[in-house]
């Protein structure tokens, strides 16, 4: 016996709509499952993970926090995703930026420079973003190489480039040996929206990365190119759009986003670089973009659920002890759940027996 | 000779109030179908009219939502494409299911039960061609084949299996006249020996001569059960539409002008590793006139298509001149400003995005026009486009702004043709206009064509419909293997000589391959 997925005639908006809903709730089954195998209450890690954070105002501000990163890389991606291009490297066009923004912070350190810094070094991130993600698109244009490997495997040349420049040229002379960069002065600081508070302005271009996503998907040409080309690539190709242009566009706004997200992380939350900036955001939200379905508002609400995992996860690692490499394993489910909800809106199972009557 | 279609017996098959429901639609509406032993009945109908459904219903591959099948009398449920082959069904497909790279033999291995070896099936093979005159080297790889042979390898295929009934969809769209020809005798022989046909079809000079019995659909209903010999083919193409088909009209006497189009000497490589190279091509369109190229599937018409287009540039300028502007190195978008529009042949994927709306779809061939300004699309000017030809054309849709993937073939024809058509091009390229459209759509394509021309444009047709390029066409030249033949006006060539540039001049005098 065997069982095959047959198209669904009609697709009812009321499931499509319901689907990502019981996919978490199949998702929080699942990871409860995981739990009680491991001798934990399943109800005490939900009320860790999800409950405790949403009541809590510090954990909201800290859900913003990590939300922001995780939206801006995946509004980015959603481009690449939409024009069936993979970028899987937005972690290392993260770092790349981060890099590039920062030089210009250690430049500028202890100098008297004024307030012309932080926007330049914004705009560096996007550019160090953006031209680390050119390398993928103009490997794949020009030689036909596969984009996932190569922009998969310029993460780890990012990450030890990082390693490199906080461990040997970069490094704070007064750091006690620390692989850690000077603290960046105030005018190379990103600030926080709210006196006091921990959400600093990336959150604001998350916003108008959203709002200007939805426009430009939805009301440009452009947008029209990149569903085109990932729906019906020789359609594509008859409307005189060309793949190579829109290849390099679209790996050179996803790395530039990418790239701001990783400086306004370094220049808002960290305040300097070191080895490890980033617990992974550039591939987690690849997730949220799917979460998302590749929509700009569903990526903003899916970029806080991931968020709500990140912190959830932290507190169970410290309140029921639980292994940080569960929440990863969480996201992965979530995933899994999705798309299978999604896959199951549109098509159903059919189990097939072996028939023959020979 | 056939045997009589006798009442004695119950029929081979016979189906009962056959009905398929998909949500709103009813595909299928209360068919009954008898086939008698040793008969070849013809299935007719409109594109859309429901055709398939049935055949997949009596294949296994879907299931009916009422309604009964008996096969000698004796009520079955046919679950699956493997329980069908087991009562005794063969299917040919008309979208062939080969391996390229495999040989002949390894083809029609790979779909038999475990049982067959390869030498068997090497040794009924060569049996089987003998005795059907299905002429096919065993070895061979497939990709080497003719669309003619190839169709041969999937016959054989279900021939080896012993069927009591072989069903043809459309076999022969990717034939020439002489293979048809052949096709015909090997069925007769097949009928002579008691297995039943059900041939479905579109070409009703095809019906009319191999089958006494025609069973007409039309929107999902069994609307006659027909001696197609009795009736002529105007009056069951209006069975078949449910009003009376007229044919194309175009006055004889018109003017040719300018040159729209200016092929010389384009020579491109081919593509892949069995594309086909286009040689020394020479062509010339004039404004007023239709241009018929005929050709065998796979000779060269997809890629002189692409070359036309600009999806694929030329060396050199001057190989392509469009209006006057030598463009061969222009890209698609370059040469619709020049005033030329193209319609492919792959209506969804190619012309169209099946899962984009209509008004969406529009966008492909204007974008640089009326629909966008400044890089933002213009949403209501693209609706009101789109409503423009689904009106002007005739577009049947189930809702306002649908998928294109909702629109049946003959209707998503229509709307792309007439997108085209609706800018007033100085120049159109069509491949394989009417392709799988069934009567009505085919004539309403087709006139627009005509009328498009005569109102001074120039027309390029590629065809593999003999019939459609004589109804239409001004001058004709044939492609085979790349090469174009001289243009020469219709009223010069005969179906013979057109046949003999199918296949090749020199292999029809020589060479005893081909047939």
């Amino acid at each position: 016996m065997r069982f095959e997925l047959t198209p669904r005639a009609s697709v009812s908006p009321v499931m499509r709509a319901l689907a990502p809903v019981a996919a978490f709730i199949t998702a929080f089954l699942i990871a409860g499952f995981v739990i009680w195998l491991m001798g934990r209450s399943p109800i005490a890690a939900f009320d860790v993970y999800v409950l405790q954070p949403l009541s809590d105002p510090w954990a909201l501000q800290e859900l913003l926090v990590k939300a922001t990163p995780l939206a801006l890389i995946a509004i980015g991606l959603s481009y690449c995703f939409r024009a069936n291009l993979w970028n899987i490297g937005a972690e290392g066009q993260y770092v790349i930026g981060a890099v590039l923004g920062s030089w210009l912070a250690l430049k500028t350190h202890g100098t008297e420079a004024g307030s012309w810094v932080l926007p330049l070094m914004l705009l560096l991130g996007i550019i160090g973003g953006a031209l680390y993600g050119l390398i993928p698109a103009f490997l794949k244009t020009r030689f036909g190489v596969n984009e996932i490997l190569t922009s998969l495997m310029l993460v780890y040349v990012a990450q030890l480039i990082l390693d490199y420049l906080v461990r040997g040229p970069w490094r704070d002379p007064k750091g006690f040996n620390f692989p850690q960069s000077v603290t960046f002065d105030p005018s190379a600081t990103l600030h926080p929206i709210l006196e006091g508070g921990r959400v600093h302005y990336g959150a604001v271009f998350a916003i108008i990365a959203v709002l200007l996503t939805a426009v430009i998907l939805g009301r440009t040409l452009f947008g029209y190119r990149l569903k085109l080309t990932g729906d019906a690539p020789r359609a594509a190709r008859f409307a005189g759009f060309s793949s190579r242009s829109t290849t390099m566009a679209v790996f050179a706004i996803s790395g530039g986003l990418a790239g701001l997200a990783g400086i306004s992380e370094v220049s808002g939350q960290i305040g300097q670089l070191q080895p490890s900036i980033s617990p992974g955001y550039g591939f987690t939200a690849i997730t949220v973009a799917f979460l998302g379905r590749l929509n700009p508002i569903g990526i903003l609400i899916a970029a806080l659920v991931v968020a709500l995992t990140f912190i959830g996860g932290e507190s169970a690692q410290i309140m029921l002890k639980l292994p940080l490499d569960l929440t990863q394993a969480f996201q992965g489910i979530l995933l899994l759940c999705v798309l299978a909800a999604d896959a199951l809106v549109s098509y159903r199972i059919r189990f097939v027996t072996r028939g023959g009557g020979k | 000779m056939k045997p009589d279609v006798s009442s004695s017996g119950p029929p081979l098959v016979e189906l009962q109030g056959i009905s398929k429901r998909y949500g709103d639609l009813l595909a299928n509406d209360g068919i009954d179908l008898a086939i008698e032993p040793g008969e070849i009945h013809a299935l007719l109908g409109e594109n859309g009219a429901g055709k398939s459904t049935l055949v997949k219903i009596l294949y296994g591959v879907i299931e009916p939502s009422a309604g009964k099948i008996r096969w000698e009398g004796r009520p079955v449920s046919i679950g699956s494409p493997v329980e069908a082959r087991n009562l005794g069904l063969g299917m040919v497909f008309q979208h062939f299911s080969l391996f390229d790279e495999l040989t002949v033999a390894e083809n029609i291995a790979v779909a038999l039960s475990d049982d067959w070896s390869l030498s068997t099936v090497r040794s009924k093979l060569g049996e089987i061609s003998h005795t059907y005159g299905l002429a096919l080297d065993a070895d061979r790889a497939v990709w080497t084949l003719s669309a003619g042979e190839r169709q041969r390898i999937e016959i054989v295929r279900c021939l080896l299996q012993n069927p009591r009934l072989l069903i043809l969809d459309e076999p022969t769209s990717v034939l020439t006249p002489q293979e048809a020809e052949h096709l015909f005798a090997t069925l007769d022989r097949l009928s002579a020996e008691g297995c039943s046909i059900l041939y479905i079809s579109h070409k009703l000079e095809e019906v009319r001569r191999l089958c006494r019995r025609a069973t007409i659909l039309r929107a999902g209903r069994v609307v006659a059960t027909i001696d197609p010999r009795a009736k002529s083919a105007r009056e069951i193409a209006a069975l078949m539409v449910g009003n009376e088909v007229g044919e194309v009209r175009s006055d004889a006497l018109h003017q040719v002008q300018g040159e729209m189009l200016k092929v010389s000497h384009l020579s491109i490589p081919p593509a892949g590793l069995h594309g086909q190279a286009l040689r020394d091509i020479d062509l010339v369109a004039r404004a007023g006139e239709v241009v018929g190229i005929a050709g065998v599937a796979g000779n060269g018409q997809s890629e002189l298509f692409a070359a036309l287009s600009g999806e694929r540039l030329a060396d050199r300028p001057d190989a392509i001149v469009i209006a006057g502007k030598p463009s061969g190195t222009f890209g698609i978008d370059a040469r619709r400003r020049l005033g030329a529009a193209f319609v492919p042949e792959e209506r969804l994927g190619h012309a169209a995005a099946p899962s984009h709306r209509l008004s969406e779809n529009t966008l492909i061939s204007h974008a640089a026009a009326e629909v966008s300004r400044s890089g933002f699309i213009l949403v209501d000017a693209a609706k009101r486009l789109a409503r423009s030809i689904v009106q002007s054309f005739d577009v049947r849709t189930p809702e306002g702004d649908p998928q294109a993937r909702k629109l049946s073939g003959g209707n998503l024809q229509k709307f792309v043709i007439g997108r085209e058509i609706i800018r007033k091009p100085k120049l159109i390229v069509v491949d394989q206009p009417t392709w799988g459209v069934d009567a009505g759509a085919a004539r309403l394509i087709r006139q627009a064509l005509v009328d498009l021309a005569r109102a001074g444009s120039a027309v390029v047709v590629v065809s593999q419909d003999l019939d459609e390029l004589f109804e239409v066409a001004d001058r004709m030249a044939v492609i085979h293997q790349g090469r174009l033949s001289p243009l020469r006006p219709v009223g010069q060539w005969t179906r013979e000589a057109i046949g003999l540039e199918m296949l090749g001049v020199a292999q029809a005098q020589g060479d005893a391959h081909a047939l």
